[in-house]
């Protein structure tokens, strides 16, 4: 028995957006106001029921997720932020005290991971260990949200309205990463990955060491790329050229090849848009106009350490 | 090779800019049909993938209360207060130092960042706030620049971190596909051979941030007075 599971922090995501949801609805003056109520009151429920729903259910209320973003029917209100002068006013009387809830999230993160971990009673866990890292910063939030309203004697209203604030300045994107997640399980489904690995290995004079080298390097970042996700590319590319031709045909150390093969994939997640949990949903949370931004900070960064990761592994796979 | 088309449809459509969920939606249709599945059974797929990785999304929208709620009594506008205190801060100085604390903490296991929980509540404000404090008022394309490489620092520091000493996720991951194609590795190798791109890493940031700090300089700089020069 765990006290603290991913479930229970799924539920109270899901009170949230559902509050959200309630706010949105009965606020007249908001411009979209039923595409977004239902927006986020759909997401709510996949949030709360989760597993219980039937799956195509789930896959049905997504189209509808989907439709409503594309129809332009979720919006946020314009204006809506606090003023300035109240922010630097309140910000001059609490003083440092403001940085109490948002350094918890971190020290209990910390704390989860290090120690939380071990209590029990009997079978009685206190955090489940499986997703200690992640259940960890959850409870960091939840422990934050608490202080927070100590420190600022806020009402308990304000954390939802403006936690509902930002997401609406997220928008629909918010969910756009777990969305292709989905789309990369269907991917490996229908078998895509074996496809692109054979096609890579008849194109290319992988009988050279620095080729083979190269297409793996390469092919990591690409098809992170393509798939936004270095985890979903790694099996396949690994597999369909990394360990034939490197390992295999030219002896190379495997452990050295894979480590260093991951971290090619995460060049390619720091260059496209499909990783959106990592370079288009900052780019929202951020408000930055360019929603391509933060890709663009990073093409020089993601270059050099490809570059760098390509000589690497050449220079050391064969011979150690 | 007809099995490609998912990729295709999301790079056409990322590049004509319909918009991203439609773009997934249909690249995982048509992957599906031509798999040979029913429409039902993708709409199944689509619901049980989702639903599973529902952790993507969770930490998310578990910051926005918090962060919506300290937003709204100035925790950006203290933590800027603060930096200009430091007199040797710079924009670029503070990402790098963020981008290194990232590394080292989620080499240890420990993720203490994010996009929602640190950068847009705390290490943007120090940034701009170190900016404004050396160069007076921001034009808006350098305040963009900064938060941009905000994003960038975060970023980097979690990718670039993450995969020396302490075996976390990727690891075992990389482990799990060598182990089942029956290459025995250790662990430890695995995370020993980390770490010389997260030196590289941290130095492509180092560059960055100089970058980042002279154009900061360079649109600052007040355009010379009429009759002078």
């Amino acid at each position: 028995m765990k006290l603290l599971t991913l479930d229970l922090f799924y539920i109270i995501a899901g009170t949230f957006l559902l509050l959200a949801a309630g706010r949105i609805a009965l606020d007249r003056t908001h411009p979209q106001r039923w595409g977004s109520a239902v927006f986020w009151g759909l997401l709510a429920l996949t949030f709360l029921a989760g597993k219980a729903l039937p799956p195509t259910l789930s896959g049905y209320f997504l189209l509808a997720l989907v439709v409503l973003a594309a129809t332009k029917q979720v919006g946020e209100k314009p204006e809506a932020g606090s003023p300035l002068t109240e922010r630097v006013a309140s910000a001059a009387r609490l003083k440092n005290r403001l940085f109490v809830p948002a350094l918890l999230i971190p020290a209990t993160a910390i704390l989860g991971t290090l120690a939380l971990s071990r209590l029990h009673v009997g079978d009685l866990w206190l955090i489940d260990s499986a997703s200690i890292t992640v259940t960890s910063v959850c409870l960091g939030a939840a422990v934050a949200v608490v202080a927070g309203l100590r420190v600022t004697g806020a009402p308990v209203t304000t954390p939802v309205a403006e936690g509902s604030r930002l997401l609406q300045t997220i928008g629909w994107a918010i969910i756009l990463p777990q969305f292709l997640a989905a789309l990369g399980g269907i991917f490996a489904k229908a078998g895509v990955g074996a496809v692109v690995a054979d096609v890579v290995a008849q194109a290319l004079p992988t009988q050279y060491p620095f080729v083979a080298v190269l297409a793996y390097c390469v092919g990591m970042a690409l098809f992170t790329i393509c798939m936004g996700n270095a985890f979903a590319a790694f099996p396949v590319i690994t597999l369909g050229i990394g360990l034939p031709f490197i390992v295999g045909l030219h002896a190379g150390n495997p452990a050295i090849m894979a480590a260093i093969g991951m971290l090619c994939g995460y060049c390619g997640t720091l260059l496209t848009p499909m990783a959106a949990n990592f370079n288009v949903v900052p780019a929202m949370l951020l408000e930055l106009r360019d929603k391509n931004a933060v890709i663009k900070a990073q093409v020089p960064i993601a270059l050099t350490i490809l570059a760098a990761n390509i000589a690497l592994m050449y220079f050391c796979v064969y011979r150690f | 090779m007809i099995k490609l088309i998912g990729i295709l449809i999301v790079g056409a459509g990322f590049a004509l800019r319909f918009n991203p969920l439609l773009v997934v939606m249909a690249a995982g249709i048509a992957t599906g049909l031509v798999a040979g599945m029913s429409f039902n059974e993708i709409m199944e797929l689509f619901g049980t993938y989702f639903v599973q990785n529902r952790n993507v999304t969770l930490l998310v929208i578990l910051m926005l209360p918090v962060v919506g709620l300290l937003e709204r009594y100035g925790l950006r506008e203290r933590a800027e207060t603060l930096i200009r205190r430091v007199r040797s801060a710079t924009a670029g100085r503070v990402l790098l130092f963020y981008t290194a604390v990232r590394q080292v903490s989620i080499a240890l296991g420990i993720n203490i960042g994010g996009h929602a929980a640190m950068v847009r509540p705390l290490v943007t404000p120090m940034a701009e706030g170190a900016a404004r404090a050396r160069h007076g008022e921001l034009p808006d394309q350098t305040s963009q620049a900064i938060r941009a490489n905000a994003a960038a620092a975060e970023n980097v520091g979690n990718f670039f971190g993450e995969d020396t000493i302490f075996a976390v996720g990727a690891i075992y991951l990389i482990k799990g596909v060598l182990d089942t194609s029956g290459h025995k590795v250790s662990v430890w190798a695995l995370s020993l051979w980390g770490i010389p791109t997260a030196l590289v890493a941290f130095g492509a940031m180092w560059w960055r941030v100089r970058v980042l700090d002279r154009r900061i300089e360079r649109e600052t700089a007040a355009p010379p007075a009429e009759g002078e020069r």
